[in-house]
């Protein structure tokens, strides 16, 4: 809470629209608190205590496992390997570029694009591209990644008889180019987000300011750059902070690539769940993601910080 | 409570009292195995041989087969999450090599501490041959009952062989020279072939290793442990064996990279065997046992007069493992019992049922294969016995510790790299070396160079 000086008038006003006293608020919190506590807050802090282990699922130190300090963490980021194929820091890398490519240059500006060109185009035409991208968002990710895993097969692929139907040569996408696989996707996948954020933004603008432009004979592309971004730069740090996060910790790759081949679509949420539950090694991967908890947590507080101003 | 809603609730109970019978017992059994898909004979048996003569000799159980259709390690992956949370089926087939690490890490118990004294009075135990008692062993304790043995070979397509004029009956490679010159001819005549399959890959799991990486390094002369049990974690053998997979996939494209690769890569490299794109593959008798018979997803066309197999040739004459000229491998499956399951006594019936004569006995005219009981009439098999008669006197077995498993993946890894063309053998030796000494520690590995 605050601490600067609050007149009486919203604080009275405050207390009148409590619901509940105290004790039964209190009452009526305890079990939200205990599930919270036993589902997230307790497992958190097991995170952290396991990730200075060896503890593993086979072998003896799934029994016994010993303390081991830091090890865990110098493995991750062991300067000899760090960026070999298949290792920590290469899967951050990878993460990074990622979500350079595929969150902030293909869904945000694929997003803006998006939701500025379908404020001016027929009613019906805004509708099915409004339908069709939202469609790629709320469709579950088993089905989707099964759907691209079809429509990029080299041999059976949908996209590759499109090709050779055209003329063109055959693509092997899966092996050649996972990493452009997996940005077009996730790009396809996540651009509705920002095309419903950013088009509800643009409609908030007051139609007048586009008119009082169109008279003065303004461009498209002067009324987007002038008018439009301005207005909305604040919805903008916002989608991109959130696709960030979001962009950062997806799984849904795996069903296209499973992380490979060899490793060059190993993101780190892939990786923790390799190093946890493929290798079982349930320390280092605790290790992994505390640090993921860690870039996450980094995220939020730039996000709640900026709300913050924004409010203020 | 207010007496409505007591009377209800006691309805219920008595309702649900009268419908299920206290004394019936539901055994769930799972396999790799589905009918019409893979090892669909193992499937067969259990469902249409097992299950009814198991039901009618017990009717107060019911058993339920889960046909698990993913790949070894994925099954591997499910047990060993679901033993370590008091899950699972009752009874798993399960394959040897991976006893010890579940062991030691409290997922599998002895079976007569999971079913009781009961356990050591069967009658099957005498008739195990004594090969074939170690595959289900650790620490002289059983925990499954082992069901047969296997050996490792070429499997070759004759048809494509003496279409690049090698004379397929008499061919016997005696060096790696020999498979490489022989897939180098097919090459010449079929450019977009694949002749050889050796498997490699994070993908293919311990069919990578099995298949692949420890029939080449036999050759070599080596083992992947040393006679003192140490992991080998650098010498000549690992580099020539790498230098191997090398040459066959990345220097003359002589095996198909992709297969390695992609997830469903082996299902890709046994199409390619089917399509006559690869000529020489590198499996065990599996292979020819459940994946190309007739009716199956991968049954080769005209089988009989196609299909034929050659021993694997050491790197040079008598330099495989022991001064041997060729060299295999053999592993082993069985079925095991969940430590946790809620009627033990019930699953080792079935257990045991399974691997009485009968069944077994069922199951060979299903599918003939090396069993572990010697008391099984073993069909008219010309494959079968001519292989397990020239191959089981040459065979190794993997070692029976505890760390094998994550260091088998660690070898899978250093075959990737290599085969993908990342990295260079030694540069892939040099990070096997790491990766190994991190998981057994240093005093337990050897370096040979």
């Amino acid at each position: 809470m605050t601490t600067e000086p609050v007149s009486d008038q919203p604080r009275r006003k405050l207390r009148n629209f409590a619901l509940l006293s105290n004790r039964a608020g209190a009452a009526f919190l305890t079990p939200a608190g205990l599930l919270v506590s036993v589902f997230v807050i307790v497992p958190f802090f097991w995170i952290i205590f396991v990730s200075f282990t060896n503890r593993t699922l086979l072998g003896k130190t799934a029994l016994n496992p010993e303390f081991v300090g830091l090890a865990n963490y110098l493995t991750l980021f062991d300067p000899s390997n760090f960026f070999q194929r298949g290792q920590f820091g290469f899967s951050l890398i990878l993460t990074t570029q990622f979500v350079l490519a595929s969150a902030l240059l293909g869904q945000a500006l694929l997003g803006l694009l998006l939701a500025w060109l379908i404020q001016t185009v027929p009613p019906w035409v805004k509708r099915i591209t409004e339908t069709f991208v939202i469609a790629a968002w709320i469709l579950p990710e088993v089905v989707i990644g099964f759907a691209w895993f079809a429509f990029l097969d080299r041999d059976q692929g949908t996209l590759n008889a499109l090709l050779t139907g055209v003329g063109l040569p055959k693509g092997d996408f899966l092996l050649e180019q996972p990493f452009w696989v997996i940005v077009v996707f996730n790009t396809w996948r996540g651009a509705a987000f920002s095309m419903m954020l950013f088009g509800s933004a643009f409609s908030s603008i007051p139609p007048s300011y586009f008119q009082a432009a169109d008279v003065a004979g303004a461009s498209s592309w002067q009324k987007f750059k002038d008018i439009g971004l301005p207005l909305i730069r604040g919805h903008i740090v916002t989608d991109l902070i959130l696709i960030t996060m979001w962009t950062f910790n997806t799984f849904t790759p795996f069903l296209l690539t499973n992380g490979g081949p060899s490793y060059r679509t190993e993101l780190v949420s892939i990786y923790n769940y390799r190093v946890a539950f493929h290798d079982f090694q349930f320390g280092k991967g605790a290790a992994v993601g505390v640090i993921m908890m860690l870039i996450n947590l980094a995220f939020a507080l730039v996000y709640l910080g900026i709300g913050r101003k924004k409010k203020g | 409570m207010s007496n409505r809603l007591r009377s209800l609730a006691l309805g219920i109970i008595g309702a649900s009292a009268v419908a299920v019978p206290a004394f019936a017992v539901d055994l769930d059994i799972t396999c790799r195995c589905v009918i019409g898909g893979v090892n669909s004979g193992t499937a067969e048996w259990i469902e249409n041989s097992v299950i009814p003569a198991f039901e009618a000799a017990n009717p107060d159980i019911n058993v339920n087969l889960n046909q698990f259709g993913g790949e070894d390690a994925q099954l591997t992956q499910q047990l060993a999450l679901d033993f370590s949370t008091g899950a699972g089926p009752d009874v798993t087939a399960f394959d040897g090599f991976l006893i010890p690490s579940f062991v030691e890490g409290g997922l599998l118990k002895p079976l007569d501490e999971v079913a009781g004294p009961e356990v050591d009075d069967w009658s099957g135990w005498a008739a195990l041959s004594d090969g074939s008692r170690a595959l289900m062993q650790y620490q002289g304790k059983y925990y499954g009952i082992p069901l047969g043995t296997d050996v490792r070979m070429i499997h070759t397509r004759k048809d494509i062989l003496e279409e690049a004029g090698i004379d397929a009956d008499t061919w016997q490679p005696t060096s790696w020279e020999d498979i490489l010159d022989a897939a180098r001819a097919i090459k010449k005549i079929k450019p977009d072939s694949f002749p050889i399959q050796l498997n490699a890959g994070v993908a293919m799991g311990e069919a990578t290793t099995m298949q692949g990486y420890w029939l080449a390094l036999l050759g070599t002369g080596e083992s992947v442990t040393d006679e003192n049990g140490k992991y080998i974690v650098s010498s000549q053998g690992i580099l020539d064996t790498l230098n191997l997979y090398k040459t066959i996939y990345v220097d003359e494209q002589l095996g198909d990279q992709r297969a390695q690769l992609l997830a469903d890569g082996r299902n890709r490299s046994f199409a390619n065997f089917r399509d006559g794109v690869t000529a020489l593959l590198f499996e065990g008798d599996y292979f020819y046992r459940s994946v190309t018979p007739e009716g199956s997803e991968f049954a080769v066309a005209d089988r009989d007069n196609v299909m034929g197999w050659v021993k694997v040739p050491a790197e040079k004459p008598g330099s495989g493992i022991r001064g041997q000229d060729f060299v295999t491998i053999s592993g082993g499956t069985g079925f095991v019992l969940n430590p946790a399951t809620d009627t033990p006594k019930e699953a080792w019936a079935l257990l045991s049922f399974m691997n009485e004569v009968e069944m077994q006995n069922a199951f060979q005219a299903i599918q003939p294969r090396i069993t572990a009981r010697t008391d099984v009439e073993i069909p008219n098999s010309p494959f079968l016995t001519e292989a397990s008669q020239a191959l089981l006197p040459l065979t190794t077995a993997r070692p029976n510790d505890e760390n094998y498993n994550a260091v088998s993946a660690e070898i899978q890894r250093m075959t990737e790299a290599v085969v993908s063309g990342e990295l260079s053998p030694e540069e892939a030796m040099a990070q096997y070396k790491a990766s190994v000494i991190g998981i057994v520690g240093e005093e337990n590995t050897v370096s040979l160079l």
